[in-house]
């Protein structure tokens, strides 16, 4: 084994197709505003509980990577399908998941959306199309490369946006996948999101191919790489991820290039890296920090966006506020869901 | 000296064939490498080559003769210079080699304790077919076909896929005619890639639709579990009863013959001992049948565990527009009050022998099919033990946190007070399946071990 190298110098704010991505309609930079700020407070207020004993077990936060689910889901219409590992939380408040419910998933309590017994990793939901929140690294894979089989086989138009993480672009059944996918030109969209560190363990110092978009080469399956902090980089790769797709023309690879502020999880020491490297990254490229400097340069007022953030905190409060009065689930429940 | 041929094993399980076509004649000069005849086993027609050469001197099993056991000698071969005359010499030769041929008999012997008589020892009627239900007589690997068809057509969400399942019609041609009739978007051959398309089956599943997962034997499996057991059997629990997974994972399990370790685990404890998953493993062609089917209604993932040795052995299925059995019903297929033996799948076949030899003895045995390992029909065996008071577990998988140890537990649990001696395991040794026929004749569990163990339970 070679000495650990240091992580390499590549920062997700290198523009892979140099320029700048289309531009967003004021709506559409508020909604992406918006919801982007509700999976930041969410999840700052998810490490508070978390640190006050009220979440138990592993908690991934998502904070710093929030302009990836937010402008993909942007991409996406009625029906399309998400499925992701376990750093989750924000992919299902993407996809219209009730705060209330998953922060009561995170606290134990029977108003969860598994009744509190799936956790932080392991929540579902049939009306929103998200297949969960998986514990095991890179089983989402092959199960969302099976969502794609679905549409398929039922002839519908749909997409089953996979995302996965960087570490994970490392697990054989990711190119079992692949394989199968272009093999039968599923309808899957395969979001690589490179947050640069696999646990603690760099990019550089796990990864033979470091261009996580061609890790579909040898299959035939295009790939690009998308400045994952600008949420209109993200949603212009997703619409033509999607168009690809629903022209039947099989599955696309996007790599997103994103960071994440946190550690791995709520007991990381995050020794790996330095604090400036992280303080860089969020104070030139954070990206909800983008969109308001965008909108207040094109006059909307601080006012108005203060609205937003008061109703983003609202929402977190009341569902922090539910996830700790709402009772655990009751003793009967260990029982039930075994088999139906 | 006149050269046998001899009807050739073309598999390892084939114990006979049927000699479908000679295509030589008698008289006919032949050369190595000659197609010469045209061999039926259960799973296709195959052709045989000569390997010597020479003229066909004389054709001792004629065209059209079923169930010829492998090394039967089928034709004779003259050298140059031989002739007819020479013939008589032929079976007296072959006989001495045969005696002095140990590997050759080895191996026409080995898979005899699997040979048995396999459901025909029934004796108790199947309460699930009524009374004067026409019966008909079929291979197991075509009731497991019937069944998968019939789920096919009735519904649209049921497809198969697995490798090898669709143009080649299945690695042991279970899935035989399904691509013809069904198509290639409802029977799919994956590439070899049991893990990815485990993953794809349960993410199809988890959006409602049905598949049937073959795996081409469940050693294979062991690189899918991870799918089969964290993502098929917890999703429902996790995503507290709003998604779980419709999907069946079949295929051989078990032991073969003379495939050794790798290929001949039996994964009957692996999978029962998970919570959300049901285990079947039956051993009658009704059962395969009737339990494939309700396997594919199930909403819940069913791991569904052949047998290779049993596939071309033949049963009789009811003739029934929708013949289902339940999942989680044992079956006493032997009544007796001395001592309960319990097995399923390709144990049964040591357990009905055992209880043959018994009943010799004047022990009469009842003999339980558990049929489905989890959920376990608790209920049957202690009742059956409440009434004989003593029990034997038969099975091919190792003993050690086993099917078997399993119910022995149950039965001290429930009626230990109506035991009268301690429950006895039969089971595989604690060893890699071997390869040598001797040595997997030793691993495998056999009649006289179950008889010895339930002599030994009686006291006797």
């Amino acid at each position: 084994m070679a000495a650990p190298k240091k992580a390499a110098a590549t920062t997700p704010q290198d523009k892979p197709d140099g320029g700048s991505p289309p531009e967003f309609t004021r709506e559409q930079e508020l909604k992406a505003l918006r919801d982007m700020l509700l999976i930041r407070r969410f999840e700052e207020k998810a490490g508070q509980l978390y640190g006050m004993g009220a979440i138990g077990g592993f908690c991934h936060l998502y904070i710093g990577q929030e302009a990836v689910v937010v402008g993909m889901q942007m991409a996406l219409k009625q029906g399309d399908q998400v499925i992701t590992g376990y750093r989750d939380h924000g992919h299902m408040l993407a996809t219209g998941m009730d705060a209330n419910g998953v922060m009561a998933e995170l606290t134990g309590r029977r108003g969860g959306y598994s009744k509190g017994k799936g956790g932080s990793m392991h929540m579902f939901s049939k009306e929103k199309h998200f297949y969960g929140g998986h514990g095991i690294v890179g089983a989402q894979v092959s199960l969302g490369t099976g969502l794609a089989f679905a549409n398929t086989y039922r002839g519908n138009d749909n997409v089953s946006v996979t995302y996965f993480g960087d570490g994970a672009a490392n697990q054989g059944q990711v190119y079992e996948s692949f394989n199968m996918a272009e093999l039968w030109k599923l309808p899957v969209i395969y979001v690589i999101e490179n947050n640069r560190y696999a646990m603690g363990t760099a990019v550089s110092r796990a990864s033979a191919q470091q261009d996580f978009s061609k890790r579909g080469v040898s299959f035939n399956i295009p790939g690009k790489q998308v400045d994952g902090m600008d949420v209109r980089a993200v949603k212009a790769a997703g619409d033509e991820a999607a168009a690809w797709c629903r022209a039947g023309k099989g599955p696309y690879i996007l790599e997103m290039q994103t960071y994440r502020y946190r550690g791995h999880s709520m007991s990381d020491p995050a020794k790996y890296r330095t604090r400036e490297e992280v303080e860089k990254v969020r104070h030139d490229q954070d990206p909800i920090e983008q969109v308001r400097n965008r909108l207040l340069a094109a006059k909307v007022s601080e006012a108005d966006l203060k609205a937003i953030d008061a109703e983003v905190r609202d929402i977190v409060n009341a569902s922090a506020d539910f996830a700790q009065h709402d009772p655990e689930p009751d003793a009967a429940e260990l029982w039930t869901d075994v088999y139906r | 000296m006149p050269i046998q041929v001899l009807m050739p094993a073309l598999s390892p399980t084939m114990e006979k064939g049927n000699l479908a076509k000679w295509l030589k004649k008698e008289g006919e000069t032949i050369k190595s490498g000659d197609v010469i005849a045209e061999i039926e086993t259960d799973k296709a027609t195959m052709e045989v080559e000569a390997t010597d050469e020479g003229t066909l001197g004389k054709i001792l099993i004629p065209e059209g003769t079923a169930d010829v056991a492998v090394n039967t000698p089928i034709a004779t071969i003259l050298a140059d210079g031989e002739s007819a005359a020479d013939l008589a010499k032929a079976p007296a030769q072959a006989a001495k080699a045969a005696e002095s041929a140990p590997p050759a008999a080895a191996k026409a012997e080995a898979p005899a304790p699997k040979a048995a008589p396999a459901p025909q020892a029934v004796a108790e009627p199947d309460p699930e077919v009524p009374a004067g239900t026409e019966m008909v007589t079929q291979t197991i690997r075509e009731a497991l076909r019937d069944a998968m068809a019939e789920e096919m057509r009735r519904d649209p969400d049921v497809f198969v896929m697995g490798e090898e399942v669709a143009e080649y019609q299945g690695a042991y041609k279970v899935t035989q005619g399904l691509l013809q009739e069904f198509g290639a978007k409802r029977v799919i051959d994956t590439p070899i890639t049991e893990h990815g398309f485990a993953g794809v089956g349960v993410g199809a599943a988890m959006t409602g639709l049905k598949p049937i997962v073959e795996f081409m034997t469940f050693n294979f499996a062991m690189q899918a579990i991870d799918q089969i057991i964290n993502s098929a059997a917890k999703t429902l629990y996790m995503s507290g009863g709003q998604m779980g997974c419709s999907i069946v994972f079949r295929g051989p399990n078990g032991a073969a013959a003379r495939v050794a370790a790798q290929h001949s685990q039996d994964y009957s404890a692996w999978y029962s001992n998970v919570p959300g998953l049901k285990v079947v493993a039956p051993f009658s062609a009704a059962d395969y049948k009737g339990l494939l089917k309700a396997a594919i209604r199930d909403p819940n993932p069913v791991i569904f565990l052949e047998n290779e040795v049993l596939y071309g052995h033949t049963g009789e299925v009811p003739k029934m527009d929708d013949f289902i059995i339940p999942i989680g019903k044992a079956r006493i297929v032997r009544s007796g009050s001395h001592v309960t033996i319990i097995s399923w799948s390709n144990g049964m076949t040591y357990a009905l022998k055992a209880a043959d030899e018994l009943a010799k003895e004047g022990i009469e045995a009842e003999v339980i099919d558990l049929r489905t390992l989890r959920p376990m029909d608790t209920e049957t065996i202690i009742n059956s033990v409440k009434k004989t008071g003593r029990a034997v577990t038969v099975e091919e998988g190792w003993a050690q946190s086993g099917v078997g140890a399993e119910i022995a537990a149950r039965i001290m649990e429930n009626a230990f007070d109506y035991l009268d001696a301690p429950v006895a395991r039969v089971s595989g040794k604690d060893v890699p399946m071997p390869y040598a026929a001797n040595l997997e004749k030793l691993a495998l569990p056999s009649a006289a071990e179950v008889v010895e163990a339930a002599k030994a339970v009686c006291y006797r």
